[in-house]
């Protein structure tokens, strides 16, 4: 009882709250163990580039333990700062969190790479590769902003990537064309969409039992269809072509963001462009305002004649388009094929994302390279030959979500209708 | 915090309130009346009630003086009846439709339409029968003991998918959205599966401690996701879906160390439970049912008695209905989040202790199955009423006995039994859609319209508390 009113006075008034200081002490001290103690004594190469590259850039190369050493005092004496911050009943500023996870991510990365057998690791490949797992979760947390502003929580993000990526697989095959599989794909994430939207707008049901129902539901057809139909003759059903990756001349070839940024296939083109389209639209235009006005406070959109229930199921419809496109990733890009429940939880990890974004596109943006980078963090890794157990590193994105939607962002604040039915009247 | 987890298995400690039980019931019974006015006098600015139960649009029952004949087209059980036969056509039409025998004979449907029909019907009648048959009775069975084997299996794949949709509805009645069943098995499987075969401890004792234990572990687990909700405002659906995950990746891990790995072996196995950690059969060696799914029975009477007769089950009700009008009137909401948590993780434990001590008798990490996602659509498909619950297990448990029959003898994927399930469960939450497509009348009198089944209006259980 006590905790959660104290909590409730701090957000608003900076009351002290002593969460921060706390995990950032407990988390400095561990680094300080593991980080500098326990640091390998030998030297860490990041490799900028390879030898092949039009621009080649020098490797950085670093002493483990003098990083390990650095990034923990440095983060010790960020969390003497909170503590002093907080003892004087002051508001710890918000770049000190910032500046410890940058801190922490930079000295883990040396420790455990430095800990590998071969202490070398292409941080280019490291970072493209994160971006590229990335895509299909910012297009399912986008289409969870899309959701979750107009008022509609959305848990079937996962059902809409793989129905979309099940749609895509099938229509590309059968065209032999990977372009007609992305509009395909659109097409069935818009019909998940249309479910969630008829159940949860129309007929009023709980908008998280229709999200868990609808998940099991494409993970029951498409499995069901998979071994029906896809199986029986993977060559007609189940071959789709790849998206080709397109390079622009030039921009390609800048060393580290050129492949991150100008070496992608047309998806992740448009997940680019779709973060900066719904954020502008969202923020700077007249459909944004009125989607935020229904998903804040419904009834005062409708007193001012915003249709509360059509622009939710507008939004709901346009998030399935977004959705589903991003479910192409994973025939068209990632693998050639279907698989059952490929997605694999992907989508709940968007829905994270959402969250630790803050229900900014931007936000959940960089969310999702934060879970893509820690996913393929423990592939690079796994391949590496780390100490830590295999299992754990599988782990990690998990954990950081766990710990980004518990830890240090503290408390964040959904839509004030998100998830309630608007009935009028 | 372990010990304190399973406190409210026994109800004279699980109050939590330090006075005498009859002064805990009588400030219950006043609660209860500060609570009602509390959420009454809400005035309309706090979300409405959260509970799923009567979120899924069941809110009015016929008029009791109605007359027999409209009382039945009004009930909810026609509902939930035409819900059951809706889907189960719907699958058939699946199954038709992607059958190989219809698509031959579709190619010259017009000219002897009745062959692709036929086909259609062979198809789906032949998947259908051979689900029951896999499911409830095998006539084809040529003793007693053969016919009656498909019900035992049914009641088998149904204990652990009760005991966890247990968990789930308890978890839902209190508001929280818990679809971390899954890793609750596990983890409580892990538990009691450790017991179960490192020590070595007499018949009885033993069994008693793995059960223990296995709700102790899904207990700990679950807990964790009430602690960090209850003191972070973390969103539990994220929460138990990356536990479930986490979980999965622990028990690989504790099965690639020697304290679980099978001696000799380099899969990801432990070695056989102990005779003494089983669960003993229940009808006798022919049969797989074991007496697990009579502790499934007394969970169930459990948690009928822990929320319609107990005073934290009270608590947690009230929490579920109304976070705020219950923090108002004195309850510990986030005590309420922890101990829902727990309860729910402790009865996930048990379907795990169902599963590594009665059905699997090893370890493994597929020893959950996906009993913890089918336990979602449970509790969903009973209403989070503990007997409804149970009724759904038993109906879900019928159609993965029998789902794993029919694609042995018909190659249909037992995948169409999720397609079925969820469209069930859809249907359910939404009575005005099975009542428009069948044109049955709505409850409550004709100029009430649907008023009575929107004034209860869905939870807001979903949105961020």
């Amino acid at each position: 009882m006590s905790t959660a009113t104290t909590a409730r006075v701090s957000d608003g008034t900076a009351v002290r709250s002593w969460k921060n200081p706390i995990i950032l002490s407990v988390v400095a001290l561990l680094a300080l163990l593991v980080f500098a103690l326990g640091a390998p004594g030998n030297d860490v190469t990041f490799r900028l580039s390879e030898e092949g590259d039009p621009v080649v850039l020098p490797s950085i190369v670093v002493s483990a333990p003098v990083i390990g050493w650095i990034a923990a005092l440095a983060m010790l004496a960020l969390a003497v700062l909170a503590i002093l911050r907080t003892r004087s009943g002051q508001k710890v500023p918000t770049w000190v969190p910032a500046v410890f996870a940058v801190l922490f991510l930079i000295a883990f990365l040396t420790w455990v790479v430095g800990s590998a057998r071969t202490p070398n690791v292409a941080l280019y490949g490291l970072l493209a590769g994160s971006v590229t797992l990335a895509v299909p979760l910012i297009f399912g947390s986008l289409s969870g902003v899309l959701c979750e502003r107009s008022g509609v929580v959305n848990i079937a993000i996962e059902g809409q990537l793989l129905f979309g990526a099940f749609a895509a697989a099938v229509a590309a095959s059968l065209s032999g064309s990977a372009l007609v599989g992305l509009v395909a794909a659109a097409v069935a994430g818009v019909l998940v969409s249309l479910v969630l939207a008829v159940f949860s707008i129309r007929y009023v049901v709980n908008q998280v039992i229709v999200g868990v129902v609808l998940n099991v539901l494409v993970s029951g057809l498409t499995g069901f269809l998979f071994s029906a139909v896809l199986s029986e003759d993977a060559e007609r059903w189940n071959s789709p072509p790849r998206l080709p990756v397109i390079e622009i001349p030039l921009l390609a070839d800048i060393p580290v963001i050129g492949p991150i940024l100008f070496q992608q296939t047309i998806v992740g083109y448009l997940m680019y462009v779709a973060v900066a389209v719904v954020y502008v639209a969202l923020y700077h235009s007249r459909w944004g305002l009125r989607t935020r006005a229904v998903g804040e406070h419904p009834k005062a959109a409708d007193t001012l004649g915003v249709n509360v229930n059509r622009m939710r199921f507008l939004n709901v419809l346009l998030a399935g388009v977004v959705a589903g496109i991003g479910g192409s990733f994973f025939t068209l890009v990632a693998v050639s094929g279907f698989g059952r429940d490929m997605t694999a939880g992907q989508g709940y990890i968007a829905l994270a994302a959402l969250i630790f974004g803050r229900w900014n596109p931007i936000g959940a943006f960089f969310a999702a390279l934060l879970f893509g980078f820690a996913t393929n963090l423990s592939n690079v890794l796994s391949l590496l030959g780390t100490p830590v157990p295999d299992q754990f590193l599988r782990m990690l994105p998990y954990v950081v979500t766990v710990f980004a939607v518990a830890g240090l962002v503290g408390r964040s604040r959904a839509p004030g209708a998100s998830g309630i039915p608007y009935i009028k009247g | 915090m372990t010990p304190q987890d399973d406190r409210p298995v026994s109800p004279a400690t699980g109050d939590g309130a330090p006075h005498t039980r009859r002064q805990a019931k009588d400030a219950a019974r006043q609660d209860e009346v500060r609570l009602e006015n509390a959420v009454e006098t809400a005035d309309g600015e706090l979300p409405p009630p959260a509970v799923p139960a009567t979120a899924a649009g069941l809110g009015a029952g016929p008029a009791p003086d109605a007359p027999l004949l409209h009382r039945i087209m009004t009930g909810n059980a026609l509902v939930a009846f035409l819900s059951v036969v809706l889907s189960l056509i719907l699958g058939g039409l699946l199954i038709a439709v992607t059958d190989q025998n219809v698509a031959r004979a579709s190619s010259y449907f017009f000219s002897r339409p009745q062959d692709t029909l036929g086909a259609a019907w062979t198809a789906a009648s032949g998947a259908y029968l051979a689900l029951f048959q896999g499911s409830v009775i095998n006539f084809e069975g040529d003793s007693f003991t053969r016919i009656i084997y498909p019900l035992t299996q049914t009641l088998t794949v149904a204990t652990p998918l009760i005991c966890a949709g247990l968990g789930v509805a308890l978890a839902f009645r209190a508001g929280l959205f818990n679809i971390g069943a899954q890793g609750q098995i596990l983890i409580g499987a892990t538990f009691a599966g450790w017991i179960g075969f490192t020590l070595h401890l007499p018949a009885g004792i033993h069994l008693l401690l793995v059960i223990l234990a296995g709700m102790v572990g899904g207990a700990v687990w679950a807990g964790l996701v009430g602690l960090l909700k209850a003191r972070t405002g973390a969103h539990e659906v994220i929460l138990t879906i990356m536990f479930n995950y986490i979980a999965t990746n622990l028990v690989l891990y504790f099965l690639s160390t020697p304290a679980f790995q099978r001696p000799g072996s380099t899969n990801p196995i432990s070695p056989q439970l102990d005779a003494t950690a089983l669960y003993p059969p229940l009808l006798g060696p022919a049969f797989r049912l074991h007496w697990g799914f009579v502790v499934a029975v007394l969970a169930t009477v459990f948690v009928w008695w822990l929320l319609n007769r107990s005073t934290v089950g009270f608590e947690l009700r009230a929490v579920g209905a109304n976070a705020s009008a219950a923090r108002t009137a004195g309850v510990n909401v986030s005590k309420g989040y922890i101990l829902a948590m727990a309860i729910a993780g402790a009865l996930a434990g048990l379907a795990g202790v169902a599963q590594v001590s009665g059905t699997e008798k090893v370890l493994t990490s597929g020893v959950a199955a996906s009993f913890g996602f089918d336990a979602i659509t449970v509790a969903l498909l009973g209403r989070s009423s503990p007997w409804g619950t149970f009724a759904a297990g038993i109906l879900f448990g019928a159609f993965r006995a029998g789902g794993v029959a029919m694609q042995a003898s018909t190659g249909t994927s037992i995948d169409i039994v999720l397609v079925v399930q969820s469209l069930i469960v859809l249907f359910i939450a939404a009575p005005p859609l099975v009542r428009a497509l069948f044109r049955l009348p709505s409850p409550g009198a004709p100029r009430a319209g649907k008023g009575g089944s929107t004034t209860r209006t869905p939870a807001s259980t979903g949105a961020a508390a």
